[in-house]
């Protein structure tokens, strides 16, 4: 069934149609184009798909979107100003926590709220937090050291 | 070290920026107008004869634009409906029998993906199943059923020249390497070990699944985009399938979102050609991820290993490798040759006998996986020295140490070995774990102990890469390969490189990404080749810029360009900036004219001795070798079987580093990503049907497993021919992190694991046996 909504996407309204079907991750994407939110297992359990929904991240491929209607989202493309990046994301290129990087979104988004949640995370609750968040290039050593990097710009 | 600018710095990713936006590009993201969507509907059979499809339904769906079958495709002028690197034997669509569970059997392509997986249902296919081949030994005995009735050559590469056809029998490949006489060797041993070891299929499972768009520009020319790490290959393959010329293609490659080996050789690429073809409209076709294990695995091997020791020498060693290369060849015949021929390992035996047999069964095609099927054979022989130095009470360490190649001896091959730095790589690996001081003994039920391996794999030769560097009179430069930026870095490498050779800085270079109309060949991005191949050839191509640059300099200022250096943006004396000029004056004195451009093109193309096809004997049998070592010390939980990574130290002998920080990354993330194909990554099949095909039932390395301490360790034994002494690293961290966990696991417990994944159940079930025959004596 077709139906109109209303989502709240990185920092704008939006009113538009959709079918009962679609999946957070197909508006985001087929509708409104924001690439940095990508498909990798369909069933939840990758979190390249990764986006914050009031502020907690959900995986966008497992969530249809009539659920959520008058709710807020956050891709990446809300995160960075410009050409200035999100101090996460500063971390990120710093510390090399990206090689193919198709994961980086998900992680970006979920370290965010990870940050904002428990400012100053133990090793233990970074590795805990972020276990549904798959990077097969396996770069975690360098992620771990991205969101400490990043912990402590965020609280300077 | 000579005194580089730019190479050895460890220099910020040059797509970083992009790639942390999330804003690069990707197959996934490009559309055109009109676009269809692909849905394929695969065999539920193993191994089976098609005696009916019935498609008028499904033609009838509004929407659908074509309905296609493996019959139709074989009816259209010019095509050969099979494609393949070693043979060609695998369908477009399946033709008359379907070789797999997971075959693709019938394409539709509509306006969106639903409508298409909706037009599916109301496709109707009748088979008459046939006996499946699906265990590896059984299929390479005579008397198996076959999977191929004939066996084709593709004749697309010249290292698999030596394919053969015909040959009624599953082993479509045979490497064989006889070097002494290992039988003698055996006879008159004082001890001969004996063993087998497992490894098991597994997924590559890079985060983008494969994904690929073709449609006919306005000159009808066939344009495909394409999450692929073989452009040239790609676009070969279209050419030689559908007979069209090579210049009516064009193939281009962005950013890959990880690639591991899953990306290579035609995939997607000829159903979604054909299917453009038929329809004239742009067609895009992205796997999910349950169909993404259907279409290419991590070869399941099995390796029987025999070894000799006299007096303490290891005399001779038999190995027998067995590989389950599925229904498809695909790039097997290649692994079983190049992997095959360091089964015996990186050590001084004077007797060794190799088979290596490339094996057809009815499960999903394997192919190359990160490390090319080394960290399989690794598995096998790096356990088995372990258990043989123990056995005979000799230090691990010190054992391998004893036997491992020096500088310029021979391998198994009879190939001297160059810039080999396996023992310095041992040497780091086992100080960085303390080896040589014990484990703590805890009170209680978990044992802890140390293991270590070390293994070495040979770079893919022949190959070759060619490059073009165009530098601008803005002494800003465009480089043009088809090395494919998947995530290893290869940008950046080739950035620092050009930057070295022309004196410029390394935001000032550009790498063009891969684009058949305008790179050149290049055989393929894997095999960590890149640094080594398109490294030279971009350095190559850029001095050849710098030749000409420096031409018109010496002319103008009326020296020897010889005495000539790019540094620092400027063309001058040695050793006398002042006596010199920009790069832009440069070129303003040779074209008096602004805008222009000078530019160099090389190829890399080293070569081979080929091996003596019944001894496996060759001069010079690889370009350069990769030598890897890993320590680890575990915990075992003799409660649950349960492993923990204590420490983990991944070391690589990368020659000389072009970016230090990226190498240990290469290093440590293949090494992790290994852990999860040691300690759980298995693909299971029940009757040929693959039962945790979804990322819900199939676990792969993620936070938790990364190990509680952890190094990654570079040893630099340059290679003499190598860009600025540079090897590769792309595969060294997988090579040898099974063997190194299963021999800590001995160290701590005194049972050893011979089938990989190591289990929870499997360690349990060792226990519990070793438990039951000490009570028994």
């Amino acid at each position: 069934m077709k139906r109109d909504i209303t989502l709240r996407i990185n920092q704008r309204d939006e009113n538009f149609t959709i079918d009962d079907a679609d999946t957070l991750l197909e508006v985001l994407r087929d509708r409104f184009k924001y690439w940095s939110v990508r498909e990798g297992c369909g069933v939840g359990a990758c979190g390249t798909c990764t986006v914050l929904l009031d502020g907690q991240p959900v995986s966008s491929c497992f969530l249809l979107a009539a659920r959520i209607a008058g709710h807020e989202i956050t891709t990446l493309e809300g995160l960075s100003e410009g050409e200035t990046l999100h101090p996460i994301q500063q971390a990120w290129v710093e510390e090399r926590a990206l090689q193919c990087a198709y994961c980086t979104p998900g992680f970006v988004l979920s370290v965010k709220a990870l940050l904002e949640e428990n400012p100053n995370p133990s090793d233990d609750e970074i590795r805990e937090y972020l276990a549904g968040n798959l990077c097969r290039c396996a770069g975690y050593a360098d992620i771990l050291r991205a969101v400490r990097a990043a912990d402590k710009k965020l609280r300077a | 070290m000579a005194n580089f600018a730019v190479v050895g710095q460890s220099v910020y990713r040059k797509d970083a920026h992009q790639k942390v936006t999330g804003q690069v590009l990707h197959v996934g993201n490009i559309e055109m107008p009109g676009m269809l969507h692909v849905a394929v509907l695969r065999s539920p059979y193993a191994h089976a004869r098609i005696t009916r499809i019935e498609k008028s339904k499904a033609e009838k769906i509004p929407g659908v634009a074509v309905v296609l079958t493996g019959a139709e495709v074989a009816k259209m002028p010019g095509v050969d409906p099979h494609f393949g690197p070693a043979f060609r034997d695998q369908p477009i669509l399946a033709v008359e029998k379907v070789c797999y569970s997971g075959d693709p059997v019938v394409a539709v392509a509509a306006v969106d993906r639903r409508t298409a997986e909706d037009a599916l249902q109301l496709v109707e296919v009748d088979y008459e199943p046939l006996p499946a081949v699906l265990d590896v030994l059984a299929a390479a005995k005579p008397d198996s059923p076959l999977v191929h009735e004939i066996h084709r050559p593709a004749k697309a590469f010249a290292d698999l020249a030596h394919v053969k056809a015909g040959q009624k029998s599953n082993i479509c490949y045979q490497f064989k390497l006889r070097l002494g006489d290992v039988n003698k060797a055996f006879a008159e041993a004082d001890r001969v070990f004996e063993d087998t070891f497992s490894s098991p299929p597994a997924q590559h499972m890079p985060l983008e699944p494969h994904v690929t768009l073709v449609y006919l520009d306005e000159a009808q020319r066939i344009n495909i985009w394409t999450a692929s790490q073989t452009p040239s290959y790609v676009r070969t393959e279209i050419s030689n399938t559908f007979g069209i010329p090579m210049n009516r293609i064009r193939v281009r490659i962005p950013y890959l979102g990880g690639g591991y080996g899953a990306k290579l050789y035609a995939k997607l690429e000829p159903l979604v050609t054909a299917l453009a073809l038929i329809t004239k409209k742009p067609v895009r076709y992205a796997l999910t991820r349950e169909e993404e294990f259907l279409t290419i695995t991590k070869h399941k091997v099995i390796a029987k290993i025999k070894t000799s020791i006299k007096n303490g020498e290891i005399t001779g060693r038999k190995c027998e490798v067995y590989w389950d290369t599925g229904a498809y060849a695909e790039i097997g015949p290649r692994i079983v040759h190049k992997s095959g021929y360091t089964s015996a390992g990186p050590y001084r035996i004077p007797n060794v006998w190799i088979d290596s047999y490339c094996v057809y069964t009815n499960h999903v095609p394997a192919g190359a996986f990160r490390g090319f099927g080394v960290p399989q054979v690794i598995w096998a022989y790096d356990s088995q020295t372990d258990m043989i130095a123990r056995a005979i009470g000799a230090d691990p360490v010190e054992f391998r140490m004893r036997f491992a190649l020096n500088e310029g001896e021979a391998f198994a091959t009879g190939t001297p070995v160059k810039s080999f730095g396996v023992k310095q790589a041992l040497e780091e690996a086992a100080n960085a774990v303390e080896f040589s001081k014990p484990s703590e003994k805890l009170a209680g039920t978990k044992l802890r102990g140390k293991g270590v391996a070390c293994g070495v794999k040979a770079v893919l030769t022949p190959s070759i890469s060619g490059a073009i560097v165009m530098m601008n009179d803005d002494g800003t430069v465009n480089v043009l390969s088809s090395t494919v930026e998947m995530g290893q870095g290869s940008e950046t490498m080739m950035g620092q490189i050009v930057a070295e050779e022309l004196g410029v800085s390394f935001d000032q270079v550009h790498i063009v990404q891969p684009d058949t109309d305008i790179t050149p060949y290049d055989t393929i991005t894997a095999g960590s080749r890149s640094t080594y191949h398109m490294g030279n050839a971009v350095r190559m191509a850029a001095g050849k810029v710098k030749t000409v640059l420096c031409e018109a300099v010496g002319k103008k200022l009326e020296v020897n360009p010889d005495d000539l250096v790019a540094q620092n943006g400027r063309i001058h004396v040695r050793g006398n900036e002042a006596r010199g000029m920009s790069i832009s004056d440069a070129f303003l004195i040779k074209f008096g004219s602004a805008g222009t451009t000078i530019t160099g093109e090389a190829i890399c193309q080293p070569e081979a001795v080929p091996m003596d096809p019944e001894t496996g004997q060759s001069e010079k049998c690889t370009e350069f070798w990769f030598p890897s070592a890993t320590s680890v010390e575990v915990e075992v939980d003799t409660e649950t079987g349960k492993i923990r990574l204590l420490q983990f130290y991944s070391v690589g002998d990368t020659g000389t580093a072009i970016n230090p920080r990226h190498c240990e990354q290469q290093l440590l993330g293949s090494a992790i990503t290994h852990l999860g194909l040691t300690l759980f990554e298995e693909m299971i099949f029940e009757e040929g049907q693959l039962v945790n095909g979804s990322l819900l039932d199939y676990q792969v390395a993620s936070f938790k497993d990364l190990p509680d301490s952890f190094r990654p360790i570079i040893v630099e034994v340059p290679h003499e021919t190598g860009p600025f002494g540079a090897k590769g690293v792309g595969e060294t961290g997988t090579l040898t992190v099974s063997a190194a966990i299963a021999n800590a696991i001995h160290d701590a417990t005194g049972v050893r694991i011979r089938d990989l994944p190591i289990t929870p159940e499997r360690v349990l079930r060792a226990l519990a046996e070793k438990d039951a025959a000490a009570v028994k004596d």
